[in-house]
């Protein structure tokens, strides 16, 4: 996996947001959100959970919430041990949900900020029919939401090992927006378990230069570490 | 003024309800190794909003009826390992939640309020598998509005780890005001501090907006690095290395 192409192409997608947060395990999306500062100048704002370097809230762990709430946050990041075609993300357990096979950590914020931050980037690098599903086993965050439900934000994208996908909400379906050096049409839809729209040619994934990652690698060095020291560790060999 | 951690958390009785900060904010370790020690049971644990290694030793040593927390995980260091072997073998009792509802069903309780209502969640088998949870229609609106009721969560007892107290037993959280939000809710505050200094926190006006005021702390016992291996703001940073070889299984309580 090219973690710097990852961070590059979330970076990019990412684009000029105003404010930017990123919550619990997400080393790569905070990476890409500091990318996008500096690309910004400096302007955007980005708010990093669990850091004191990276994160402007007074009001305690509730504010992230509170000021999402309020339409403060533009851009979030979201992943899922299953993501289905529909983008409804799982982030709990494989198979019953009393006697699960497999147990994660568990849904955290995902039930809600899924529906409030207007656009939410879905990060999984396992791309594999594993991780993308026909049907997600539990819904942790539903991908779409009833007309008459109350839903200002939900699922921008969906970044992966492979592949970029866009989503179209109107069609409540991914579609293929770009293929990472390696990867093709086909083999990007033998390894993904639902439909999605396709076009008639691929485009391939900007590769970062050795500028770029140079870039890169010092943000994780002098920002990514503070919260995510074993990522940082493994990321600099 | 302060107390002994056994003292301390001899106020803990079985089956209460206890709220506990996440990794990042002040985890009263050393106190749940004391309490571990006491023989605690059948309590329910409440994140607020997330937990870590402090949960997977309580329900390691057999403490934990119930679990309620949008996500228990060792973060990097990967997953809480007696936490997911107790889901999987259905020892605990699992109320799976998620952050914003946790923080809100505690400001409820701050608040002496019986509900709160909150955005999102409609929709997701989180809210599906919550009886305790209900949507209504906004009695607000005219038109179809469904929104969910959260009853309010009153914990028995608070339980953190901060940097000092002062001489009034005044509590220094810093920026960490969900420490305070959980003090507010609870019925108990109990605090562990690196150290407690002679001076009143009151009498400098920038701390002030940090300090969690005496009338909710009920026991302080001073803990040095009483946080380890998880870190605290400007006092020491998490250790690694520890949390690293406990999340492969070396036991915790008997490796330290």
């Amino acid at each position: 996996m090219d973690a710097a192409l990852l961070i590059n192409a979330i970076a990019e997608l990412i684009g000029d947001a105003g404010h930017v947060a990123t919550g619990a395990l997400s080393p790569i999306p905070m990476a890409a959100s500091m990318l996008a500062r500096r690309r910004s100048g400096g302007k955007m704002r980005v708010t990093v959970l669990g850091s004191r370097r990276n994160s402007r809230f007074t009001g305690g762990a509730k504010e992230l919430f509170d000021s999402a709430a309020q339409g403060r946050i533009d851009v979030f990041f979201l992943s899922g041990a299953q993501i289905d075609g529909e983008a409804n993300i799982n982030l709990l357990s494989i198979g019953d949900y009393e006697k699960p096979k497999v147990r994660f950590s568990g849904s955290f914020g995902s039930p809600y900020l899924y529906m409030l931050v207007p656009r939410v980037i879905l990060f999984r690098p396992e791309h594999d029919r594993r991780a993308l599903v026909p049907k997600v086993d539990f819904i942790s965050a539903p991908g779409w939401s009833e007309p008459e439900v109350y839903r200002p934000g939900g699922p921008a994208a969906l970044v992966t090992g492979k592949c970029l996908f866009d989503w179209r909400k109107d069609e409540r379906r991914f579609a293929l927006r770009s293929a990472h050096p390696g990867e093709d049409a086909a083999s990007i839809r033998a390894a993904t378990g639902f439909d999605y729209a396709e076009p008639a040619t691929v485009p391939t994934t900007p590769v970062p230069d050795a500028a770029l990652r140079e870039e890169i690698r010092d943000l994780v060095r002098s920002e990514v570490a503070e919260v995510y020291p074993r990522f940082a560790e493994e990321f600099a060999v | 003024m302060t107390e002994s951690l056994q003292e301390l958390v001899a106020r803990i009785p079985d089956g209460a309800m206890l709220v506990v900060p996440p990794d990042y904010s002040g985890v009263a370790i050393a106190a749940t190794r004391a309490l571990v020690e006491r023989g605690v049971r059948d309590l329910h644990v409440v994140a607020s909003p997330s937990s870590g290694i402090q949960s997977d030793l309580l329900i390691a040593a057999g403490c934990v009826r119930t679990m309620e927390a949008a996500a228990v995980t060792l973060g990097e260091f990967g997953v809480a390992p007696a936490f997911n072997a107790a889901v999987r073998a259905g020892s605990i009792r699992m109320l799976d939640s998620t952050c914003p509802a946790l923080h809100a069903a505690l400001n409820a309780a701050e608040k002496g309020l019986p509900f709160i209502p909150l955005r999102g969640l409609i929709g997701s088998d989180v809210l599906r598998h919550r009886p305790d949870w209900k949507t209504i229609q906004n009695p607000f609106s005219d038109t179809p509005d469904p929104i969910v009721l959260l009853p309010a969560i009153r914990p028995d007892i608070a339980l953190f780890h901060a940097a000092a107290a002062d001489r009034e037993g005044n509590v220094w959280v810093g920026r960490r005001l969900e420490l305070s939000v959980m003090a507010h809710a609870a019925r108990q505050t109990l605090v562990t501090v690196e150290r407690v200094l002679d001076t009143c926190f009151f009498d400098r006006e920038e701390l002030v907006p940090g300090v969690l005021p005496s009338l909710y702390v009920t026991a302080i016992a001073v803990a040095e690095r009483g946080a380890w291996p998880l870190g605290i703001d400007e006092e020491y940073e998490p250790d690694a290395e520890a949390q690293a070889r406990y999340a492969r299984g070396a036991l915790f309580m008997e490796t330290v």
